[in-house]
């Protein structure tokens, strides 16, 4: 008797192959799709015209401007000290509480691992506007100092799961060798906890850096006039009206977030196969 | 009982600034404004704390606030839907289609974007499609005398930015589940004489819901959010309830009316994570 599949020769190799080529060919567009707006940016930072006009001439002046541009320039140098202070922060204190709920079994601890989830789904919006509340209210006021209560406070739960992550993979047996060897528990926890966990510790703080470096919602609410970070700043030069020195600022800054993301997948082997 | 001491110290020396953080910086700023939010007047100048029900009732009272509302979840109705449509068949030709070291490089690249500032991307995409901006320029390019393509300030462009800006979340979380089926499951089925569709119908899909899920809330909890990409792409075309909660904040200064909406919104994001609750414990399970 015939199986379906048979007396088919040609078209059962021809029409895999042709479904294959096409998914690849529709894959290839989807990158299109997710790049072609990134670099159309980051050329017209290198066109002459300041209207962005076509045809393209080659021209370095919008970055020679930016070197120039006071107001992009500091915006820039508070992104990044907020980013860099926010990461030591986070990192520290998150990777102390990941160390406690991974390693101690307490009262509590569900409803404290439960709590991390809220600051992670609640709309940035929802929080953003909290905050300016809240910190108006009590006197905290807005300013560099506020963004960076805020950005912390989003940095810790990623912080906190990224590492427990880490935590999950090994047991206390290490911790207890080290103890049964005599080192006291401060010993075990810098001289062998802390390294073992050191792959953890570095993906969660790039991980809190790109949290702040690319933080627009919380900064914008919390960021009185005069006082701006860079995505603040492109906002509202978005908003007035734009020259190609945006544009020249914007790929610097696609490429420290990428950089920092390439970092982080060597680090972590995120999406390959473990 | 001193070890048990020592190690309730440790537990509280460990948790306590992280959550002290956590409780200072997101805890009592939103049950702060849920308190505002049912107040007459905002944290400004001295008076007297005054209960009320109006800013809700604005809400309620207002049938433009409903149809904002409404327009939000469309927007992220729709951005999910393309995000899906667009980012499965890219996900199951990554995981299935492609191996070894092209798949990996692949992968990263879909999801590096999502790694550069979110407002750049945004302002990408109005250099991009503006009148006599690129996309308009490349058409003419290619047919000249086309009809001049304007997307700047329309529902289009916020729906292209926004689905630019989440289709990474889609085609990530559903290459996972994808990656996690059995080859030889679909080897089996086909083996068996299971054409492609009935394949993807019965095998390939049931067994991808919990990333096609995880996915769908990923991205429809924040667009339902966002302001910033419908007013910097939509213009007028692009007021939604998130640029209203937004400008209650940073325009009129109605703060408590601002919670209120805000508080709106969090039901609404609480009852869809409510709803996919079931479909995104499977995912738990299953990884």
């Amino acid at each position: 008797m015939a199986q379906p599949w048979e007396g088919e020769g040609m078209s059962r190799h021809l029409v895999p192959r042709l479904a294959d080529g096409m998914g690849r060919v529709f894959l290839a567009l989807i990158l299109v799709f997710l790049y072609v707006p990134i670099a159309v940016l980051a050329l017209m930072g290198f066109n002459e015209s300041v209207h962005y006009a076509l045809p393209f001439e080659f021209s370095t002046k919008w970055y020679e401007a930016l070197a120039s541009n006071e107001r992009l320039l500091t915006a820039s140098f508070n992104s990044v000290w907020i980013a860099l202070a926010n990461t030591v922060v986070a990192t520290v204190i998150g990777t102390m509480a990941a160390f406690a709920l991974g390693r101690f079994r307490f009262r509590g601890r569900t409803v404290m691992q439960l709590l991390l989830f809220p600051p992670i789904t609640i709309p940035w919006l929802i929080i953003g506007t909290a905050m300016l509340v809240f910190f108006f209210w009590t006197g905290i006021g807005r300013g560099l100092h506020a963004m960076l209560l805020g950005h912390i406070a989003l940095s810790l739960p990623y912080v906190i799961i990224v590492i427990g992550a880490r935590m999950a993979s090994f047991g206390p047996e290490l911790e207890e060798a080290a103890a049964s060897l005599g080192a006291t528990p401060l010993q075990a926890f810098w001289r062998v906890s802390i390294p073992v966990l050191m792959p953890g510790i570095v993906a969660a703080a790039l991980f809190a850096f790109a949290v702040s470096f690319d933080q627009f919602v919380i900064s914008y609410f919390l960021a009185p006039p005069g006082i701006s970070v860079l995505p603040v700043e492109i906002f509202s030069a978005i908003r007035k009206g734009f020259t190609p020195e945006v544009n020249a600022i914007s790929t610097l800054v696609i490429f420290v977030s990428m950089g920092i993301m390439l970092a982080f997948a060597r680090l972590s082997k995120f999406g390959g196969e473990r | 009982m001193r070890a048990e001491t020592r190690r309730r110290w440790a537990i509280a020396g460990l948790t306590g600034p992280a959550y002290l953080w956590l409780t200072l910086t997101i805890f009592l700023p939103l049950s702060a404004m849920l308190w505002f939010s049912f107040q007459k007047k905002g944290p400004f100048g001295r008076h007297e704390s005054e209960f009320t029900l109006k800013h809700y009732e604005a809400f309620f009272n207002k049938a433009y606030m409903q149809d904002l509302t409404w327009r939000s979840l469309e927007m992220g109705l729709q951005v999910t839907g393309i995000c899906l449509l667009l980012g499965f068949p890219a996900a199951y030709v990554l995981a299935k289609r492609i191996r070894g070291r092209w798949r990996e490089a692949l992968f990263l690249l879909v999801v590096l974007p999502f790694w550069s500032n979110a407002l750049v991307r945004i302002f990408s995409w109005t250099v991009v499609l503006r009148p006599g901006g690129v996309l308009d320029g490349a058409v003419q390019f290619v047919w000249p005398g086309a009809p001049s393509i304007d997307l700047a300030d329309s529902w289009s462009a916020v729906i292209i930015g926004l689905v630019h800006s989440y289709l990474p979340y889609m085609i990530l979380t559903c290459y996972l589940s994808l990656q996690a089926i059995d080859d030889s499951l679909i080897e089996a089925a086909r083996s068996l004489g299971a054409s492609a569709m009935t394949i993807l119908w019965r095998i390939v899909l049931p067994l991808a819901i919990p990333g096609l899920a995880a996915g769908a809330v990923l991205i429809f909890v924040p667009v339902i959010g966002s302001f910033f990409e419908p007013k910097l792409l939509g213009g007028t075309q692009g007021v939604v309830i998130g640029t209203v909660i937004e400008e209650q904040f940073t325009v009129v200064s109605n703060w408590p009316l601002g919670g209120a909406l805000s508080f709106i919104l969090l039901a609404i994001v609480l009852l869809v994570l409510a709803v996919s609750y079931p479909f995104l414990k499977d995912r738990m399970r299953t990884t």
